[in-house]
């Protein structure tokens, strides 16, 4: 399983590493601006209409959810009608598997592209490799990262943590570019460069979107064109389609289709979508002459019937990245997953298991931000704290924190020893604190409360209970509350 | 007509002068008050690091001492409290129908401190004056959780001498998340300097919030930012209920 990286250095420490990288961390929040004021304006433009597409859209996946055993099988069939080879791989191992002998049985040695985040997931280009294929990623940010051998920092914008500095010497390193930095300059390099390798390329590899039941389509989102090339292109073409994918039909699409560019960039709609329907045809003139279908689980079924069947709905937009005020300063690289921020923390713990993530379930406020712009209003956060729930009661959270959340249980339970507590805690505390009743930047050394005072001050305990002052106090006298009338306003006491 | 109410226990704990203030501003509207004697907090730190389990015996007392005849309404001074025990509690309390019941039926006569001002009785200007620049942080537990978003902007408006800054992004999670700023303090850090940066732009001498814990966090990066030179004036920062109840 190839979800997580960087796996050998814990969250904090590569939280840490994020950011020492002014650019990257000033790169990603301005993208979330970008996002966001673009988003907004489409949404608010829409009016009530776009709570209905995602409470529509909420049904329509659902409905999927709920039946997926018959539009799976619809899918498969009004595919395979269509000319398309069926695999089914119940794990990442299996598609790589399938994958690797349809490379095998048509005498393929190259392949050219589209991003993918299945193929990503199962961790196809390095297996592609190391069986001595060539594997060229054709998506503009996709090729910088296979060029600089980096990981994704977002899933709609992968290669955001490069400046264009930064991108020419990596296609002068790699590629043999000679131009400047200019970003028009590097795009018509890079058009030229990636003319040759479609051209030349054996097989062509994507992924999906959406697959449509009724028509038996696999369909496409794309910014760049490449996606095109790479299916119209090499005579043998794969498509990873995961089984959380499927759309009941071509109006359900038009839903999706409706939410998802809003959603992810702050678009109406793409510059290219393709709705597939199988192989060149005998009077065609081009397109593949072999063209596969992966259809993939690896885990994803796992959370059927089970709290986690909400994120079954998921589009992949990258909407609830764009508004999280986590993701905005840790990056993709923070997490360490190649999906990362809301949705990451949520599937990277159903997909590789609580024994692996590290702290990533702590990687979230619980602000709900997320589940607000989702536009299959699936409850990110929930889901987030549901994870943690589930790490404590199967045992996996780390012993040295429990006495902490025992101790808080017993003083929130017994007033007996609350009042105990804070009468010996606040002169215990008034020793530390400053001339504003604060624990300050130096104390960075005491347990527990170290965490918060490394970046803020802590205020610390009141002399005096709240409690204490309502037992003794006299109640206030009604007054009638001053209504602003001609010549009254203001007033009161 | 009795009211129960909850302050939060760092109303208790640290700044008892915002439950005065809440106090003061709901008997002068002619509200008869009652603080059970065994409010402490609602647990919400432990469901939320996962201690579910931890988390019942806490809800118990709170149910106990709250849901009682004697008593026809329930008010939280504090959002995150109130979104804890209205809609989290039903987690909570999974395998504890009786209790579940009974948090559902609390839950009906509950409301937060600005909700239960305007919605329920109905008033907005409660003759406070304030002469001042303010901004107004826009919690996630009220404004997005409860869905609570006009009536603190209603009560802001109608104090007199108030002239009233919006902050930007105004409804962004400040970064406090609970056990989230202790155990993830170098990103709970940046979002509240984040925060607070936004807070200084407005050029506010002071910032207010309905929700206490939000203002803890707030005060504490705005006293370093202070303290470490990058904040060169003195920034208020204040519940609600003591605008509402200042008359300066
Ligand atoms: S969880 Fe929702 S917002 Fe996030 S990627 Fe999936 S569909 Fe988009």
């Amino acid at each position: 399983m190839s979800i997580l990286y960087h796996t050998d250095v814990t969250l904090r420490e590569r939280v840490a590493e994020c950011l020492k990288d002014d650019f990257k961390h000033n790169a990603i929040k301005t993208a979330q601006e970008v996002f966001y004021n673009k988003r907004a304006a489409l949404v608010e433009e829409m009016g009530e209409g776009w709570e209905e597409l995602r409470l529509h859209a909420t049904e329509i996946r659902n409905h999927v959810t709920e039946n997926l055993d018959y539009y799976v099988k619809m899918f498969a069939e009004n595919a395979e009608a269509n000319g398309y080879i069926m695999h089914y791989a119940p794990t990442d191992q299996d598609a790589l598997a399938e994958v690797l002998d349809i490379f095998e049985k048509t005498n393929s040695q190259s392949t050219v592209k589209s991003k993918s985040m299945m193929t990503e997931e199962v961790g196809l280009n390095e297996v592609l490799e190391e069986a001595g294929y060539k594997v060229v990623e054709t998506d503009c940010a996709e090729c910088i990262l296979q060029k600089a051998e980096s990981k994704p920092s977002h899933i709609v914008v992968p290669a955001l943590h490069f400046n264009r500095d930064a991108i020419r010497d990596i296609f002068t390193e790699k590629c043999g570019y000679e131009g400047t930095s200019v970003p028009e300059e590097l795009t018509h390099f890079l058009r030229r460069y990636l003319r040759t390798e479609f051209l030349n390329a054996d097989v062509g590899i994507r992924g999906c979107n959406f697959a449509v039941a009724s028509t038996g389509s696999p369909t496409l989102i794309t910014n760049e064109g490449n996606g095109r090339m790479v299916d119209s292109v090499p005579k043998v073409q794969i498509i990873f389609v995961g089984i959380d994918r499927i759309v009941p039909d071509l109006q359900s699409l038009d839903t999706m289709e409706a939410l998802v560019p809003r959603s992810a960039v702050g678009s109406k709609m793409t510059a290219y979508f393709s709705v597939d329907s199988g192989p060149r045809r005998s009077d065609e003139v081009d397109g593949p002459v072999e063209a596969h279908i992966i259809l993939m689980d690896n885990g994803r079924s796992r959370i059927l019937k089970t709290d986690f069947e909400p994120m079954f709905r998921c589009m992949r937009c990258g909407a609830c990245l764009n508004i999280c005020p986590v993701y905005r300063h840790i990056t993709g690289h923070g997490y360490g997953s190649i999906y990362p921020g809301p949705m990451g923390v949520v599937m990277t713990a159903n997909m590789v298991g609580y024994d692996k993530i590290d702290t990533m379930t702590f990687a979230c406020t619980l602000c709900g931000a997320c589940a607000e712009h989702c536009p299959a209003t699936i409850p990110l956060h929930d889901l987030i704290r549901q994870h943690r729930i589930n790490i404590v009661d199967q045992g996996k959270n780390h012993s040295e924190e429990v006495p902490v959340f025992k101790l808080l249980k017993k003083m929130w339970s017994s007033v007996g020893f609350y009042k105990f507590a804070m009468g010996a805690g606040a002169p215990v505390m008034g020793l530390f604190t400053n001339d504003k009743g604060a624990l300050d930047a130096k104390s960075t050394w005491m347990p527990v409360v170290k965490g918060w005072t490394s970046t803020r001050d802590f205020d610390g305990l009141s002399k005096d209970r709240f409690r204490t002052w309502f037992k003794n106090h006299k109640p206030l006298a009604a007054e009638a509350p001053v209504q602003k009338t001609e010549g009254t306003e203001g007033g009161g006491e | 007509m009795k009211i129960a109410f909850f302050p939060g226990c760092m109303v208790d704990m640290i700044y008892p002068e915002i439950g005065i203030a809440a106090v003061n501003v709901l008997e002068r509207l002619g509200c008869d008050l009652v603080l059970p004697d065994e409010q402490v907090c609602c647990g919400q730190g432990l469901l939320n690091s996962g201690y579910r389990d931890y988390n019942i015996p806490v809800a118990k007392m709170v149910i106990d001492a709250y849901d009682r005849p004697e008593y026809d309404l329930f008010v939280s001074l504090t959002g995150s409290c109130m979104n804890a025990i209205i809609n989290d509690y039903p987690i909570v309390f999974e395998k504890e129908p009786a209790y579940l019941e009974r948090t559902k039926k609390l839950a009906e006569r509950s409301y937060e401190f600005t909700d239960f001002i305007v919605n329920y009785l109905g008033k907005t200007d409660l003759g406070a004056s304030f002469h001042d620049t303010v901004t107004f942080h826009k919690s996630c537990h009220v404004t997005r959780l409860l869905g609570i978003k006009e009536p603190p902007l209603k009560l802001l408006e109608a104090v007199e001498g108030l002239e009233y800054i919006e902050m930007e992004h105004a409804d962004r999670c400040c970064g406090f998340g609970g056990t989230f700023s202790f155990k993830q303090p170098e990103i709970s850090g940046e979002i509240v300097y984040e925060k607070c940066q936004t807070i200084i732009d407005t050029g506010a001498n002071v910032v207010v919030g309905a929700d206490v814990p939000c203002l803890m966090n707030i005060k504490g990066g705005l006293e370093r930012m202070r303290s470490d030179g990058r904040l060169d004036r003195d920034i208020r920062v204040m519940h609600i209920a003591q605008i509402l109840d200042a008359r300066e």
